[in-house]
């Protein structure tokens, strides 16, 4: 099991420990209803440095990533980012990721999923005919998501780049807390605000920017979040966890990420043809959001039916939402049945629990 | 972590104690609690069911796992806690207290003699 440069301040302060994509990451603290009212409220420290992160350069840097990703990324200026998804060639999700503009046309930076590193790199590798130089710098680089609506202000009075007035899914890069040539950027996944700041672990950089944080965040009570709540806060947004909601077999059609899925982009991408027939028929099934009506909590796996008993689909992430008081999930159903508040059925130990499909974000 | 002496307990992290001749009441220990973290539902719904020693009687849902409950002993279950309907997260914050789950009439009350004490349970979990 790899640790991250935090580790072991995670298990200094208590932290419920356990691994994910083969990291030793703190899970919860204070108790995962905490530390989601704390994000959703006031400000916490996520870290995520078990993320992988590619460095792409060279003149076809922009090419190949236009190749292997739905997205539009000739549309990034420097200082930019943009969600997308890289396809496989059945018109399936390999990974969600977020592309950042360093330098356009030449120099991007790829942010991935932990479980998902190399077999992403293995996938972008195999598309790479024009040598575009690529890095995996993923082992040196420390990854803290500073989230909350408290979030910047707090930070703000750790740098002199402008963190307040810092656009969605844009970033800067300049000095935080004494450390230089640290990454900026206004992204998350709570959907409560705030940063997420990337770095190279070294001489000791990591604990000195946790410390900093933790210091300037102290009157206003900021605290440390595991894993546990940020899959609540993802959920409450809607926002899809790769290997749950989205995987090698679900389209980003189906899925909903029609809006990162830009057929008309100039190159052609990975199962292009695939997704275009899939969207000139229309999907089959859809990713929907759910909140239950009946008392019960959905969870991944469990079988959707309707009300005759029938079987249209599939829970594919749920939980009690610590914000709303009441269970959410979300999940495929055949599109005949993917109206908003259509009632469908959650099958929870062979008894079927009435839901309600719902818009989300739920929050 | 407390682990009061006068109640019963089993690898499955359930309590018991008798309250008077053979009725009971029954939880999950302070250490099952603490490993499932917030709990948000506590789904039991064998009222007026007889079981035998280790059947499953309901479930517990934290935020994050779900979790069977086993039967310590063989009996019937009389009661749910209904204040755990609208507060689950008694469970969490008092549970050999106002986080008890279901009252049950044990068919033998001998059978708790083969349960652990604290102590022996101090050391499963310790």
């Amino acid at each position: 099991m790899k640790n991250t440069p935090f580790t072991q301040i995670h298990i200094g302060l208590g932290a419920k420990m356990a691994e994910f994509a083969g990291y030793n990451m703190p899970i919860s603290y204070s108790g995962i209803n905490d530390e989601h009212a704390t994000v959703r409220n006031n400000a916490g420290v996520f870290d995520v440095s078990h993320m992988g992160e590619f460095i792409l350069k060279g003149a076809d840097a922009l090419d190949l990533i236009q190749r292997v990703t739905t997205n539009d990324a000739s549309k990034l200026t420097t200082g930019k980012a943009q969600y997308s998804a890289l396809m496989n060639e059945e018109g399936g999700i390999v990974d969600d990721l977020i592309v950042y503009c360093i330098e356009p046309n030449s120099v991007y930076m790829l942010v991935v999923n932990a479980s998902n590193i190399e077999k992403d790199w293995n996938w972008i590798s195999k598309y790479n005919t024009k040598n575009v130089e690529m890095h995996n710098i993923s082992d040196k680089t420390a990854l803290l998501a500073i989230q909350g609506p408290n979030a910047c202000k707090i930070l703000q009075t750790l740098t002199e780049e402008d963190i307040l007035n810092l656009k969605y899914y844009t970033f800067v890069k300049g000095t935080f807390a004494g450390v230089e040539n640290v990454l900026i950027s206004a992204t998350g996944y709570t959907g409560a605000g705030g940063v997420e700041i990337y770095f190279e672990d070294k001489d000791g950089d990591a604990e000195k920017i946790w410390n900093a944080i933790f210091e300037a965040g102290k009157s206003a009570g900021i605290k440390p979040i595991g894993l546990g709540a940020r899959d609540t806060l993802r959920l409450e947004m809607g926002y899809c966890l790769y290997g749950n909601d989205i995987d090698d077999t679900t389209s980003p059609l189906e899925a909903g990420l029609g809006w990162i899925t830009k057929l008309n982009k100039e190159t052609a991408f990975t199962a292009k043809e695939i997704l275009e027939k899939q969207k000139a028929a229309g999907a089959k099934r859809k990713l929907i959001g759910f909140e239950m009506i009946d008392r019960g909590i959905p969870r991944h796996d469990y079988v959707i039916k309707d009300a005759a008993g029938n079987v249209i689909g599939k829970v594919t992430s749920g939980t009690q939402a610590p914000s709303l008081n009441k269970a959410v999930g979300l999940g495929y159903v055949d599109v005949a049945h993917a109206g908003i508040d259509n009632e469908i059925f959650i099958e929870i130990r062979n008894t079927p629990v009435k839901a309600r499909i719902a818009k989300f974000p739920f929050v | 972590m407390n682990f009061p002496a006068e109640l019963k307990y089993t690898k499955e992290h359930e309590w018991i104690k008798l309250t008077d001749g053979d009725t009971a009441l029954i939880g999950i220990t302070a250490f099952a609690q603490s490993e499932l973290g917030d709990i948000v539902y506590v789904d039991i719904n064998t009222i007026g069911s007889t079981l035998a020693a280790d059947q499953i009687f309901g479930t517990v849902e934290a935020v994050k796992t779900v979790s069977d409950l086993f039967l310590p002993v063989a009996g019937t279950i009389l009661e749910v806690n209904p204040a755990l309907e609208g507060q689950p997260e008694l469970v969490n914050s008092d549970s050999y207290g106002e986080g008890w789950m279901v009252k049950i009439k044990v068919a033998n009350p001998a059978d708790l003699d083969s349960l652990m004490s604290a102590e022996d349970y101090q050391k499963l979990v310790g």
